[in-house]
């Protein structure tokens, strides 16, 4: 395993596996009593987060405490441009107070790479801009995992902002490595630029057209739809965009019986995704955000404790 | 200037092969080419002749940089125009023009002379300033253009440079007014609002991998095909800055031919070194030295370029040198400053790129690097050829020689050099302004 979680493409498929059969030992720790290993006692976690999501620093806040380690939350809304300061200077003086891990969730896309060639620490990227957020992707493959046994030719569909979704970024690179038939679907304001070249060297469908996808789909992720993205002539309006691209009750109805339904959240009920399909019994979303301690619980065991040694 | 143009100092430059072509003896007096031939440095009146060497040397006219930025005044910790004018000698320049959007910009005759001035004091290059089209660089009222063209610093050339000049009714009255003076607007072609703000790369398949804002080859097409239309209907000159895009080639190839036939209007264009060169999938490491506006294009796109440089659609070569203090780039890469070193290198990266590809030979580069850049900013004294009567502004380039460039080598104050680590071919042995070496043997004099 490579040092740093920086992108998906850090990790080989055996990686992937290790990381999920450790994440299965982590799930089952959050069923026990006592929800404490002693696996990184000693190690100090820093959650840098240059942007607000409470959603992921928890998770990795719990399962960062659940293996012992000694977890420190950081924030600070804007990038440290607005300070008048580096970003190398801000990192190199969060690491000066001695620390294994950094995680670092940054609105700048290349941040946490940029950053992994000026400290020691691990680095773990927990979102870099609309570039990549490779533990939500793990955590998505390893729900579906969970619940459709291997991916292996199955049809996964990925409907929603894709050019400023850096989910959408790690999940099409993780389900193509983990051999799933991926489709994105968006309208063509919101595919990212050079998608046409990218998807055929990287062996995943494009579509505008979600009716046509839906039917076939063996699982459907749904992206979260910035509202800003309305005054920057993206799409029309709401309404529009939810007739074209939303998951709605209808077309809920058009999707084989029990398809599993992901969203990384937060969710926009009644824009893309309604509330009936965020609420059905099929839907993995509270599944998700359980898997992502789990999950996480394994990253950050493997990128620490395998280091003790060399400490 | 630190030359003195009336005395009767002599130096003369033994052997050197005069544009790649044959070799002949230089014989400079005051300043100014006197003779060419054969020359005795033991005859009794060359008795006391300073003598260079230039035996395998390759003579061209002093190189001229359309497009430099000094930082000075404002940014004195990126560059002097002391500093900058260091590294135009160390890369054969003797004339550069510095470019406005400093701070405060150049757009009075005051802000203009003082740039002149601190030029003079420095004395290794000619420094031509800018001004700047817009006050403040605003893009609204027109800067006092015709202040500046009567100031000692007596410019010519106009730019808004770092921003595009978006509106097209100020254009148009830009390129109007400096008719009066035979003034040049300058521009730099980036319509803001297709680019976006934050855009900071080449829009294309590895910008949207990366998830980095790109802006597209079109944000600056439709600015250099809007100008050129204004620049016929006003019967004006306008110079595309920094062009970097296989359809802007397209552009100026019909506007070229249209000014031509047309006879009362013109456009001219420079590329970068930089631009020849490197390409965009260079930023995949995020690596915010290789961040620069315009940004670097896809192979494609350098193709393009060599070849209007070649065909002569391009005129010019221009550095852009835009030297940035390091924590100015150590930020995420959308944070990061645009901009990037390339007044010491220009040479031997175009003697690479085109003469190692027998895209032009030395007259070719000549007219590229000196000629055509002293002809488009209206400099009398600089470009002219090498040739009896000529102020004796020379480059002597050592052509074969293999140099790996390192950053820290530089006589610039700034760092951010895309070339560090590559081997370029051709050496700047020494610059000649007005008959005094300002670099021997690759030295500051
Ligand atoms: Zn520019």
């Amino acid at each position: 395993m490579n040092r740093h979680l920086l992108s998906i493409d850090d990790l080989a498929v055996d990686d992937v596996r290790t990381i999920f059969d450790t994440a299965v030992e982590m799930h089952d720790v959050q069923k026990r009593q006592v929800k404490k290993l002693p696996a990184l006692r000693g190690r100090t976690v820093i959650n840098l987060f240059f942007e607000d999501s409470t959603r992921t620093r928890s998770s990795f806040e719990i399962a960062g405490k659940w293996l012992s380690a000694d977890t420190i939350n950081i924030t600070g809304k804007g990038s440290s441009t607005s300070k008048g300061e580096s970003l190398r200077d801000t990192v190199l003086t969060v690491c000066a107070m001695g620390v294994d891990a950094l995680v670092m969730r940054h609105s700048a896309s290349g941040s946490a790479k940029q950053v992994s060639e000026w400290v020691d620490a691990v680095v773990i990227n927990a979102g870099d801009g609309t570039h990549e957020h490779p533990t939500q992707a793990l955590l998505d493959a390893y729900t579906l995992e969970r619940r459709l046994g291997s991916l292996e030719g199955r049809r996964i569909s990925v409907i929603g902002d894709l050019t400023h979704s850096r989910v959408f970024r790690s999940n099409v690179l993780l389900l193509t490595k983990l051999g799933a038939e991926v489709t994105v679907v968006a309208p063509p304001t919101l595919m990212p630029s050079g998608i046409d070249a990218w998807s055929k060297d990287a062996g995943f469908a494009t579509s505008y057209d979600i009716d046509e996808v839906l039917p076939t789909s063996d699982a459907v992720m749904m992206l979260r739809v910035q509202r800003e993205r309305m005054n920057g002539a993206f799409f029309p309006s709401a309404r529009e965009y939810t007739v074209g691209y939303g998951l709605t009750r209808d077309r809920l109805a058009s999707l084989a019986e029990g398809t599993p339904i992901l969203h990384p959240g937060p969710m926009n009920r009644g824009l893309e995704i309604a509330a009936d399909a965020a609420d059905a019994a099929h839907s993995l979303i509270l599944d998700q955000v359980s898997a992502g301690v789990a999950v996480r619980m394994s990253v950050l065991y493997h990128l620490l404790a395998g280091e003790e040694a060399t400490a | 200037m630190s030359a003195p143009e009336n005395d009767s100092s002599r130096v003369i430059v033994k052997g050197a092969s005069l544009l790649g072509d044959k070799s002949a003896d230089l014989l400079i007096v005051g300043g100014v080419i006197r003779e060419i031939g054969s020359i005795d440095a033991r005859d009794t009146a060359h008795g006391s002749a300073t003598v260079i060497d230039a035996d395998g040397l390759v003579a061209l006219p002093g190189l001229v940089d359309l497009h430099t930025h000094l930082r000075e005044p404002g940014r004195e910790d990126a560059e002097t125009i002391r500093t900058g004018s260091m590294a135009a000698a160390v890369g054969g320049y003797t004339a550069v023009l510095a470019m406005a959007n400093t701070s405060p910009v150049t757009d009075t005759a005051e802000n203009a002379e003082r740039v002149f001035d601190l030029g003079r004091a420095a004395g290794l290059v000619d420094v031509h300033p800018v001004g700047a089209v817009t006050r403040g660089l605003a893009g609204e009222e027109l800067a006092e253009l015709g202040l500046m063209n009567r100031s000692r610093a007596r410019v010519k050339v106009f730019s808004d440079d770092g921003k595009c000049v978006g509106d097209p009714r100020v254009m148009r009255r830009a390129l109007e007014y400096v008719k009066a003076f035979g003034g040049v607007i300058s521009q730099h072609s980036q319509d803001a609002s297709l680019a976006g703000a934050s855009a900071c790369c080449h829009e294309g398949e590895l910008s949207g991998q990366l998830g980095l804002p790109g802006w597209p080859g079109v944000a600056e097409e439709i600015i250099v095909a809007r100008d050129v239309m204004l620049a016929r209907h006003t019967g004006s000159r306008v110079h595309v800055a920094h062009v970097s895009t296989a359809g802007s080639v397209e552009v100026l190839r019909w506007a070229k031919a249209q000014a031509a036939k047309d006879g009362h209007w013109s456009v001219t264009a420079e590329v970068t070194p930089h631009h020849l060169l490197l390409t965009t999938d260079l930023l995949s490491g995020y690596d915010p030295t290789y961040k620069v506006n315009p940004p670097l294009r896809p192979v494609e796109d350098v193709e393009a370029l060599r070849a209007a440089l070649a065909d002569g659609t391009i005129d010019a070569v221009a550095t852009d040198h835009a030297p940035h203090a390091r924590h100015d780039k150590e930020h995420a890469f959308v944070d990061a400053a645009f901009g990037m070193l390339g007044l010491e290198t220009a040479l031997a990266v175009v003697n690479t790129v085109m003469r190692g590809n027998d895209l032009l030979d030395w007259a070719g580069i000549a007219s590229v690097m000196s000629a055509n850049p002293a002809r488009i900013a209206g400099l009398d004294d600089q470009g002219q050829g090498i040739a009896v009567g000529a102020p004796a502004n020379l480059t002597l380039i050592d052509p074969d020689a293999s140099v790996t460039v390192d950053r820290d080598a530089s006589v610039s104050l700034s760092r951010n050099n895309p070339w560090h680590g590559r081997t370029l071919t051709g050496a700047v042995h020494a610059t000649l302004l007005r008959g005094v070496a300002t670099v021997v043997e690759g030295q500051l004099a």
